[in-house]
């Protein structure tokens, strides 16, 4: 038992990194505003929690302009989609020792 | 310390998230049973005005005549229908606390409008040479194909109504005399029976709980 739980992801521990990264696996990609209507949440809050995924290599990033715009596209890396899996399957065996 | 509970609602959280970003899931049946009925009362007329053109009058009917009449009560219909699904489907969103708007709406709007316009706009083309024929046949067909192509988007159900339509626009196509009769199917029978499937399905509280 102690042993799944060393497999979850601390990088998933939040509820906004777990919905960014759920969105972005059945979705090619997802913008900024996107994420923040799907999750419901401040930009200054999403903003954060996407940084850390960046900086673990979890999702890709992406800008570009839309008339002037700054448009910033999101998707999963491959690294990010082993690691959600993993940590998906984690979760799935820790409940169902119960 | 988490518990289980907090996995689980962890996992809910997920699958919530994953179908919400990629498919729509308020179109309201409601509006299906509504079309349908606007599609019976639209055919319905429009077979009194090929069939039996105002006896009573006057005035000589041109063929022509008949025509535009037919485009302007096609139009109507098409309108009036567009109209009640997004009123209906927009409060459906409301009361659910949803967006209307969202990523999962957008899909499903660009994958039912690509074949939709496209098939208009042939029909258009054909129908200004004055080849009729094709008209009830490509509505059904066309129609059939965005629903299958925007079904990835929404619910299931609405794939095999796709599939439907696409067979009775053939079937139009085979006997060429009975367009109007396939296009009221398709359109109105279909709409209604597939209305009052999801209707049930979806959209009824379940009493005992």
């Amino acid at each position: 038992m102690k042993n799944l739980f060393h497999q979850l992801d601390k990088a998933f521990e939040n509820k906004i990194r777990l919905g960014t990264m759920s969105v972005l696996l059945v979705n090619t990609e997802a913008s900024f505003n996107d994420l923040k209507d799907l999750l419901e949440v401040t930009d200054g809050n999403l903003a954060s929690h996407l940084k850390h995924l960046e900086k673990e290599e979890y999702i890709s990033v992406r800008k570009s302009f839309i008339n002037r715009k700054p448009n910033t596209v999101y998707t999963i890396t491959e690294k990010g989609k082993l690691a959600f899996e993993k940590h998906l399957n984690a979760l799935e065996e820790i409940l169902k020792q119960r | 310390m988490k518990n289980t509970d907090t996995y689980l609602a962890e996992i809910k959280e997920i699958r919530q998230m994953m179908e919400q970003s990629s498919r729509f899931l308020s179109l309201s049946g409601l509006s299906g049973i509504l079309v349908g009925l606007y599609a019976l009362i639209g055919a319905f007329i429009a077979y009194r005005m090929i069939h039996f053109p105002l006896p009573s009058s006057y005035q000589k009917i041109f063929p022509s005549q008949i025509i535009s009449n037919l485009v302007v009560l096609g139009s109507v219909v098409l309108i009036l229908s567009l109209a009640t699904v997004l009123w209906l489907t927009y409060r459906k969103t409301k009361s659910s606390g949803k967006k209307f708007w969202n990523p999962g709406s957008r899909l499903m709007s660009i994958h039912l409008t690509i074949p939709l316009v496209s098939g208009g706009i042939l029909i258009l083309v054909f129908a200004s040479r004055g080849i009729f024929s094709i008209v009830s046949p490509s509505c059904l067909v066309f129609y059939g194909l965005a629903l299958v192509n925007a079904a990835k988007f929404t619910r299931q159900e609405i794939f095999y109504m796709g599939l439907i339509q696409i067979a009775l626009g053939i079937l139009a196509a085979i006997f060429p005399g009975l367009g109007l009769f396939f296009w009221a199917i398709g359109f109105g029978v279909i709409h209604i029976i597939y209305g009052t499937i999801m209707y049930f399905r979806y959209e009824q509280k379940p009493k005992s709980a």
